[in-house]
């Protein structure tokens, strides 16, 4: 496929106006078949369960530490109730957004756990994620380059960076977290493995627990599509929905 | 890369990661979905699948963590109705529940009406548990009462019956006068007898050492520990053993359920 930047060139531009002809970009398959139909799957449904979880998360919108916590208790972190056009269902309703929530939390479990599956068989997470000695000795040069929104290109870009990888590692975790802090809300679940709320410190601590996670999630996506439009939307976004990546050019 | 086109770059980033983060209701058309009947069966399936797993997790009958008497919740915070009112519960209090029945029928062999006193002088159990709103906040209160399972098993339950149902005296939605049975608005639950015959489901009739207070349920509430609090009726009356409970109120199980929470509130 041509990359967006091979122009045609005009018939009656002088031969000296002509830019130089540069050679095509190279086009790699950078995402699998799975991690793109994941990729998708596994966005819609963060969207889902933020928007739910903030309706949810309005009921009582204190958080607190410990097992138990209400009105008359101190709270870790009081905060105003979220706005109406930030939820799902756009009004207050805890009884829908909890059907929302739970639906799409399973589909999060199933999509994330084939993921999961999948990634560790086909060594994906092991040669694609897991920083190597190298990379973790080039994370301050690659905090530099991060901060001056300098791109990698070559063969650099053929592979994920290191701030990439711990970025989607730390992902990985967060989602991992989100689950077992959301079943720990669960007095069901609480009176299956209660060992777990012992570990998280109280019901009350695993229910600020999965908000402060959630935040990390936000703050994830926020910087994730900041790079996606730095680093090039139009082809970050087909790489991931076609899985072909053309490699930015040295020099670009 | 020039620097504006950085900035342009940057700016639309976070307008987009804005747009795409706030404008959820109105980008997936959250609410008409929400008001889709259809599209509500879909995401009521997974109720029946976290019940399923849920049951399966607990079939050994697992108990819900039980605390220390430090634990418990100075102010254990009252919810749904505080005072039932109305002239007869009014009167109850007044008379210190001497008069309050607990009635026991539907499918069991021996309908049963006891007093307050007569549940007292039966095998008690305490319990220092966790209550987990529906809301989100918790407390920890110590509860004393009736094991379910030995008034049910005293009583027989018949073949065929698989839920408990408890008829309250509040009326959250309409006339105080008219909590309790059949009338628009009442407190009512039901749980299935997995739940009924668990150890830790208890009428309970004295809450920190004390008996019950008016905004906690006076003179006897339910405790079902390993689900949310909205299925621990308050101010019980009547407990009826059913086969299916699509004639009763709005046909979904409670008051709550009515009123669109899920019948099953492990989670």
């Amino acid at each position: 496929m041509p990359a967006p930047t091979a122009e045609a060139v005009p018939e009656r531009v002088p031969e000296s106006v002509k830019r130089p002809t540069r050679p095509r970009r190279e086009v790699i398959r950078r995402h699998s078949w799975l991690v793109r139909l994941t990729h998708w799957i596994n966005a819609l449904t963060i969207f889902i369960m933020v928007g739910s979880g903030l309706n949810i998360f309005n009921a009582h919108p204190r958080l607190y530490w410990g097992q138990a916590g209400a009105d008359f208790d101190k709270p870790f972190l009081a905060l105003h109730p979220w706005p109406d056009w930030l939820t799902i269902p756009g009004y207050m309703d805890l009884a829908d957004a909890r059907h929302w929530h739970f639906f799409f939390a399973w589909i999060l479990v199933i999509n994330g756990a084939l993921y999961l599956a999948w990634s560790f068989a086909s060594r994906h997470i092991q040669r694609n994620l897991w920083p190597t000695a190298t990379d973790l000795r080039a994370i301050p040069s690659s905090i530099v380059d991060h901060i001056r929104l300098k791109h990698p290109t070559g063969e650099a870009a053929k592979r994920y960076n290191v701030l990439q990888r711990l970025a989607y590692l730390g992902l990985l975790l967060l989602v991992i977290g989100m689950v077992v802090t959301g079943l720990c809300m669960s007095p069901g679940f609480d009176s299956f493995a209660p060992w777990l709320l012992v570990i998280l410190g109280g019901r009350q601590s695993a229910r600020t627990l999965h908000f402060l996670f959630a935040s990390a999630i936000v703050l994830f996506i926020v910087v994730h599509l900041v790079e996606v439009v730095l680093a090039g939307p139009f082809n970050e976004v087909r790489s991931m929905i076609t899985g072909r990546y053309a490699v930015p050019r040295e020099h670009d | 890369m020039t620097i504006i086109t950085r900035r342009q770059a940057l700016f639309t980033g976070l307008a987009g990661s804005g747009m795409l983060l706030t404008g959820c209701s109105k980008i997936f058309h959250a609410d008409a979905l929400t008001d889709s009947m259809s599209f509500q069966r879909v995401l009521a399936a997974a109720q029946g699948w976290t019940r399923v797993t849920q049951r399966l997790l607990l079939a050994d009958g697992q108990m819900a963590r039980e605390y220390k008497p430090s634990d418990i919740s100075p102010h254990f915070k009252a919810n749904g109705t505080y005072n039932p009112g109305g002239s007869d519960y009014n009167r109850q209090v007044d008379e210190g529940f001497v008069n309050w029945r607990l009635r026991i029928d539907g499918m069991v062999a021996h309908p049963l009406s006891l007093s307050v006193a007569e549940l007292r002088r039966l095998p008690a159990r305490s319990q220092i548990t966790r209550h987990d709103c529906v809301e989100g906040w918790s407390a920890i209160g110590g509860w004393t009462g009736v094991p379910l399972a030995l008034l049910l098993r005293a009583a027989g339950v018949r073949a065929g019956a698989k839920y408990a149902v408890f008829y309250c005296a509040d009326n959250l939605d309409g006339d105080p006068d008219k909590g309790g049975e059949q009338s628009e608005g009442r407190y009512y639950e039901s749980i299935g007898l997995v739940d009924a015959m668990h150890p830790q489901t208890i009428i309970a009739y004295d809450m920190n050492g004390k008996p019950l207070e008016v905004p906690h349920g006076a003179p006897l509430r339910l405790r079902v520990e390993r689900q949310l609090g909205y299925k621990m009726a308050k101010y019980v009356q009547h407990i009826q053993l059913v086969s299916d409970f699509s004639h009763i109120g709005g046909g979904n199980g409670g008051y709550w359920e009515d009123n669109g929470y899920d019948w099953y509130a492990g989670i």
